[in-house]
Parts: structure tokens; sequence; C-alpha cells
């Protein structure tokens, strides 16, 4: 009967899978001792008492056994507040990112996931990663919901567009493992795969070498298909001209964006304070707000700062940024959010 | 209407217009189950047609039609079929009785909302004929707003249909307040009143707001103003807080009906008082409470915030005491009773035996760091059948067998009850126990086609599915024919104590001669007193 069930496991490939099937199946058993009792119950309870002639025989009086009832409430109280305990501990852990994480930003869209290193390399439905390190998905989404699902690590985020959402994970185990989109998104949603390749780090690091290499000698390999043109809008962008085939960093093309678009008329990036506040090493520090509150500067506030700059204004300054949101856009907002994170934190 | 011969029963005279313009709420609960019954049909096709493209790999639809017939069998099912089914038909056909009523309270606003359920339905058909639509049942945002399909249909049917369960709600709760007869206390009522008065009060505080949600949707659609769509300025996941802040209690409006059916059928088959009726009236009414603030827990990986996650799961996890608590009741009633295997009881025992399954596995996804694997994978898909199906419908099975007699006044054929019975419970776990595994093994849902690992298994489930759909054929078939050819039934075919089986079958068009005077509950059973 185990090895039955055996079929149906998982690889456990991520630091999280071990500790959330831990929990399943403590869960699994509850279940299945309450669902014993309730089932063996009930079948005894209809053939010990099941009726013998055409005539009911007598049956006791019995209305209820409020301590047998209280009983009962009170040990499922117990065991279901202990189920949610642990969930919660677990879940803490699956949300906290790790500090020095691999950062690789995903965009989902109908129906491909696409990858970009900080790097600039840039994937389509496959990315590497190296096994026993930390990473952190930044994702956003083009169009629709999608949710960022990988079944051998237990671990799923949805992909919303307008905002950023992360996913953070350890991988154990090297080999490909699936990704699926698990929130419905249209016509192709169940092709909406992808392969997580998990390989030893020194192998990880050769292949972002070979490719700087190659990018900056200006080979064009035939991984060319693979990371470009799937952004259009870079090309466009006068700000952000192409040095010929070097490597262009996602900082990079944010810095250029940042004189671009007029930012430095009132940031500084140097700690000297102008109309609006510097954006040196603001990036993961809390921020005091000028209604009293305190935000962490992450991804998702210097996004809403540049499409809702009012709705979060730093204590001291005036709310008189304009917005950018449909002067932005979603590629233009990573690269200025990559380039503000390279401004140290 | 004072022409009527009220010694007559009250399917008696009259033509199809007679039928139309009635205010008695019998004749109104038989329109509201042909209407749903025939939905119900409709929905069951569109299951079957689902698990037939996922038989085998490979496409046997295109993915749009099936992404269609998915979206169609969820929104029937759960706003033309699963919400209104017991306490539009049964409930209306009953409720009056149970109390010892003439009729509901608002005899006029009863038809009114059969209309205006109806007027919905037909725009949530025209959406299927014009096209159909195919965002899930759940209208999700962005996707429902820049889906080409007839989104505007469908959800300004399930808006109009919201005023049919909202003025449902509020009869029947003015009902239950005022009409009750001489003697029958709020403690004297049978316990399917206490699950429909549960539901009703949900029926009318939760509906306003899908109702609200849809509209906003459509202005979204029409207008272009940036409710939900990023792209307009909006958020597509408060869509989502909307949708669930009613759908959640909904799963509620669904469930404590059958639920009530349950408690009823088996103090009947068992001839004993039921086990603890204050814990179980009460306990409908603390589940209809606790669902109002549960509904984030659908919403685990949408990127709310984690103290939303830690409230909801704390919250979610409360649900399980008072549902428990049903059902250890159920089974301890049983208990040295005088059990008769009848098809009512063989569906009462499925709801405990497949109830019991769909509760526990809420445990899992109540559960949050496991909740993270499981959302949106065939473990979810198969969690909700179990309640709602092996749940409601088992409780609505069970309850139509039960009270067909006295409906219609004839006996169902017990042999073909037995074994559409047993179809029906050995082809739903087939295709719902296998989705369990399914789901663990990372299989989303709403998938047109997947990866070969899952193949075994998509095709044990799909067989199920005809066990299912041979099991109805066969229900369908014999209650037709009950109703020309089936043995007339007695005044009180099991015996039962509560107040509808005191009258004849079928009942006159008063239900009662004179009215009648309550001295005792509902389950006095127990001759031996101990």
């Amino acid at each position: 009967m185990i090895q039955f069930f055996k079929i149906f496991e998982l690889p456990r490939s991520s630091t999280m899978a071990g500790k959330i099937d831990a929990l399943y199946d403590f869960v699994f058993w509850v279940s299945m001792i309450s669902f014993l009792i309730i089932v063996i119950g009930m079948v005894y309870f209809v053939w010990r008492y099941r009726r013998r002639g055409v005539t009911p025989e007598p049956t006791p009086y019995i209305t209820g056994h409020t301590p047998t009832e209280v009983s009962v409430a009170v040990v499922l109280f117990i065991i279901v507040m202990a189920i949610f305990y642990w969930g919660w501990v677990d879940y803490t852990e699956i949300i906290t990112s790790k500090p020095g994480s691999l950062e690789i930003n995903v965009t989902g869209r109908q129906w491909l996931w696409e990858f970009e290193y900080t790097n600039g390399r840039k994937t389509v439905n496959e990315a590497l990663v190296p096994k026993g390190q930390p990473v952190k998905l930044i994702m956003g989404s083009a169009d629709v919901l999608h949710s960022f699902y990988v079944p051998d690590f237990r671990l799923k985020q949805d992909v919303v567009p307008g905002a950023y959402t992360k996913l953070d994970f350890t991988a154990i185990q090297t080999g490909e493992h699936q990704v699926f989109c698990a929130e419905y998104c249209g016509t192709a949603h169940s092709k909406m795969l992808a392969k997580l390749k998990v390989v030893e780090p020194e192998e990880y690091q050769k292949w972002q070498k070979t490719w700087e290499v190659e990018q900056s000698l200006g080979v064009q390999p035939a991984q060319a298909a693979e990371s470009s043109e799937s952004r259009p809008t870079g090309i466009e962008n006068p700000a952000a001209p192409r040095h010929g085939a070097a490597p262009e960093l996602p900082a990079e093309r944010g810095k250029a964006l940042f004189t671009a678009k007029g930012c430095t008329a009132c940031h500084s990036v140097t700690g000297q304070i102008l109309v609006g506040p510097s954006l040196k090493g603001v990036f993961g520090h809390e921020v005091d707000l000028n209604d009293d509150s305190r935000i962490t500067a992450d991804e998702n506030y210097i996004r809403e700062s540049l499409t809702d700059p009012q709705l979060k204004v730093v204590k001291g300054f005036q709310p008189v940024m304009p917005t950018y949101k449909g002067t932005l856009k979603d590629e233009e907002i990573n690269d200025l959010v990559a380039y503000i994170k390279s401004l140290g934190n | 209407m004072s022409a009527t011969d009220h010694t007559k029963n009250y399917l008696q005279g009259g033509g199809l217009w007679s039928w139309l313009t009635t205010l008695d709420h019998k004749r109104i609960g038989v329109m509201y189950m042909i209407a749903t019954m025939f939905f119900f049909a409709i929905g069951g096709i569109f299951a079957l047609l689902v698990r037939l493209e996922l038989f085998k790999t490979g496409p046997l639809f295109s993915p749009d039609t099936y992404n269609k017939f998915f979206t169609l069998h969820g929104a029937i099912m759960v706003f033309m079929f699963i919400i209104p089914v017991i306490p539009a038909a049964l409930g209306n056909f009953f409720l009056p009785i149970q109390i010892g009523a003439k009729d509901v309270a608002f005899p006029r606003l009863n038809l009114l909302s059969w209309y205006i359920f109806m007027i919905g339905s037909f725009l949530l058909v025209l959406a299927v004929l014009s096209g159909g639509v195919d965002t899930g049942w759940t209208f999700y945002t962005p996707y429902s707003i820049r889906s080409a399909t007839s989104v505007i249909f469908a959800t300004l049917g399930v808006f109009i249909m919201g005023f049919s369960g909202i003025l449902t709600g509020l009869n029947f709760i003015v009902t239950i307040h005022k009409l009750r007869a001489p003697g029958m206390t709020f403690h004297r009522m049978p316990l399917f009143l206490w699950a429909i008065y549960a539901t009703a009060i949900i029926q009318v505080l939760a509906t306003p707001v899908i109702g609200i949600t849809t509209v906003l949707l459509v202005m979204e659609r029409v207008l272009h103003i940036g409710f939900f769509d990023p792209k307009l300025g909006g958020d597509p996941v408060l869509f989502q807080h909307f949708f669930w802040f009613y759908s959640h209690p909904a799963v509620y409006i669904m469930i404590l009906p059958g639920m009530g059916i349950v408690s009823e059928v088996i103090t009947v088959f068992s001839r004993k008082h039921i086990f603890g009726y204050h814990a179980i009236a009460y306990s409908s009414l603390a589940i209809a409470g606790i669902s109002f603030i549960v509904w984030g827990h659908h919403m685990f990986v949408s990127s709310q915030s984690p103290l939303a996650n830690f409230l909801f799961s704390l919250l979610t996890m409360l649900v399980a005491v008072p549902t428990a608590i049903k059902v250890f009741n159920w089974t301890a009633t049983m208990y040295r009773g005088s059990i008769w295997l009848q098809t009512p009881m063989l569906y009462a025992l499925a709801f405990i035996f497949l109830f019991t399954i769909g509760g526990l596995t809420g445990l899992f996804l109540a559960a949050l760091s496991v909740d993270v694997h499981l959302h949106d994978t065939y473990f979810v898909v198969a969690h909700f059948h179990y309640v709602m199906m092996g749940g409601t419908v088992m409780g609505l099975l069970a309850g139509l067998h039960y009270w067909w007699p006295k409906m219609f006044g004839r006996m169902y054929p017990e042999g073909w009850g037995k074994l559409s019975c047993s179809l029906i419970f050995i082809g739903f776990n087939l295709t719902f126990l296998t989705q369990f595994f399914l789901g663990k093994m990372g299989m989303p849902r709403r998938y047109h086609d997947y990866l070969p690992q899952y193949a075994p298994l998509n095709m044990a489930s799909t067989v199920g599915s005809w066990f299912i759909g041979a099991g109805f054929l066969i229900m369908f078939t014999y209650f037709i024919w009950s109703l020309f050819k089936g043995a007339k039934a007695p005044a009180n075919p099991w015996d039962a104590k509560t107040l509808e089986w005191t009258i004849e079958s079928p009942p006159t068009t008063h239900n009662f001669h004179k009215e009648p005077v309550v001295t005792t509950g509902p389950y006095e059973y127990g001759e031996v007193k101990i």
C-alpha cells in the first residue's frame, strides 16, 4: 500500500519541499484517523442496528450528550490550531528573502515565461539556477494574471500585472524542474510551460561567463535567438542607445532612462537633497513617510512611487512629483528599479 | 383565486397559465425544481464534455472550446443549480408546511423571484448561445475585461439572479419569524428550517456584494473605468476580494441546506431523536457567521499581505469545529437506532462519507504552507466537488427521494433508486478521488491538455464521470416514470414526525385543513426511556 502511494510522490527539490510535505503528511494522518472514526462508526451502526423486520424495533430516547460534543469540539480545536501554527511558521520561511539572493526578473505573458538576469541575459521558457544558492524571482505580468508554479519545489506565486510579486527558493537537487502557469490565463494556459534547470554553482558561473565574454566580443552565437528581441522597447528609446554588441545591464539602461526622463532634476544619486529625496542607498531601507508611517523601499514601493507618486510621500517633501503611469513601460520600470537598486543599499 | 376548491390537491386544475401566475408556494417550488434540474442536466453535459477532453492527452476540442466548457459548467452549476436548488425548490415547498403555515409571507414576491431567476438564467443562456464565456466562473480580472467572449451577458445574468436569491431569502426569514403555527417555537423547528434560515441570512447579506462586483466589471468593460485593470489604473487583486467576499459565503449557501436535509433523513430512517439538536441548529448559524470572514483563504498566493494570510488561515481553521460537530452528531444519531436502508438514507450516508472527505481535505488547503503547493491544482477541484457534489448534491438527492411521495403523491421505484445511488457513489469516488492525487502531483486546474505523467489518473477520472452520468440518467427516467406509473404514496410512508407528513400526499392548496397546534419537537422518537 505504502509502495503504491510512492508513485504519486514528487521529488523534493527545494529546501521547503520536505517541510511542506511533512505538514501534508501530518494533516493526511489526522484526516485519515478522523475519517476512519466516522466511517467505521457509521458502517458499524448501520450493520448493528439495521432494521430486521417490517416494523421498526423500539429505540431509546437519546437527545444528545453535551460533554461528548464539547470534548470533540475542544480536541478538534487544538488540532486545527496546531495545523494552522505549523502552516504559518513554514509559510513565513517561504516568503522570507535570504540576503545575497541571486535575483532574476520574470515576466509572464500570454503564453510564455521570460527571464532576465542582472547581467542583462535573457531567456524564454528556460532558466538556469545554481544549486544551493538562494534565488529570488522578481515577477511581473505583461497582460493578465499568471501563477509561477514549480511542483518539485512545492512553491507557487501569482504573477500580477501592475505590481511585482516575488518567489524565493533554494534548490537542493540538480536537474530539470517543470514550471506551470497555475492561474487561468486564456487559450494556451495549459501550454504556458517552462523549465527551471538546477545546476552546480560552478556550471552556472561558467554558463554566465561564456555568455558575457561572447557578448563583449560581439559574437552572436546560436543563443541569440533566445536572448534578444523579445523586448522591442529598448531600441526605440534614444536615451538608451545600444553600445555595439556589449551587454546592456538593466541597471545601465535604467541610468540612461533616469537622465532621459528628467528624474535628475529633482532626485540626486549622491545624497544631496533637491526637490525630492536623494535615491542614494535608499533601496532596501526603511523610509519615513509624511503620514508618520514607515515603509521599506522595495521593488513595489519604487514602482508605486513612479506610477502613483502622491500615495506615499517621504517625510519632509512636498507631493509634487508627476505620475509616470502610461509614460513608462513595464520594462523601463524594471530597468529603473535595477538602477536604483545599484545605488547601494 | 377564491374560486379554487381547497380540498383539491395543489397539482390539480388549471393549465399552463395557472401555473405561470400561481401564488402557491408549492407550485412555485415545483417550477423552481423543473428549472434547476434542467440546468443541472445542461451543466452536467458540460462536465462530461470537460472530462471527455481530458480522457487522453492531445486535443479533442480546441482550447477555446474547452475553456468555454469548464466556464459554463461552473457558472451554470453554481448560479443556476446549486445555489437555488435546495432553498428555492425544496425550501419553498416545505418551509411553510413544516412551520404549519398556509404559504410564505409574501406569495407575490415569491412568484416575482422565480421570474427574476428565469430572466437572469435566460441572460446566461444567451451568453452561451452568443459564443459562450471563457473566463472561468470566477470572472477574474483583468482577463475578464479583455476576453472577447460574452462576459457582459453572463455577469448581468449573475447580477439579476442575485435579486432572486435576496428576495427569496428575505421571504423565508420573514416567514419563519412571523408565520409559525401556535406552539412551533424556534427550538421545535425541524433542523432543515434552521439550515434554510441560516442560508437565507447569508443570501440577504452577501448577495448584494456580487451584484456590485458584476456591475463594476461591466462598467469597466463598457465605459473603461479603471477598477480592476492596471492598464486603466485599477487593481486586479481587488476584484478577487470583492468576488470571494460573496462567493465564499455562497459556498455555505450551497452546503447548509444539504446539511439540513441530512439531519431530517438520518433521524427518520434511524427512528431516533437527533443527537444534539441545539448543537446542530446553532452550528448552522455559527458557520453562517464565520463564512463572512474567511474569504481571503482563496487568495493565499494572490499577493495579499502576510498578515491577511495569517488571519484568514486562522479563521478558516475555526470552520472545522462546527462542521465536525454536525458530522459527529449525525453519526451518533444512528447509535441504537432502527436503521432502514431506503434510498434517502443511502444518500444521507453517502453524504456523511463524501462530505467528511470534502471537509477534511479543506484542512490541507487552510494550512498556509501546504496551500502554496496545492492552490489552483486538481486537489482544489477534488476538494470542492467532494463538498459541493458529495455534500450538497447527495443532500439534495436524499431530500428529493424523501419528499418525492409528498410532493407528487407517488413512490419512486426503490430498486432503481438504490441502483442509481450506487452508480453515482462509485462513479463519484472514481472521478474525484483520483483528482486529489493529480493535484498532489502538481497538475494545475483549468488545463486543456496535460503532461504524460498525469494520463492514467485522468483516464480513470473520466471513466468515473460516465458512471455518474449513467446514474443520473436512470434517476431522471424513473422520476418521470413514477409521476405516471409509480405506486400511490400514503400520507406518511416513512413514519416521520414533522408536520408535512400529517397532511395528504400531495398536499391540498391550503396545506392544512385547520391550523395545526404544535406540542412537541420534530424528532420525538424513542419508546425506550433510559
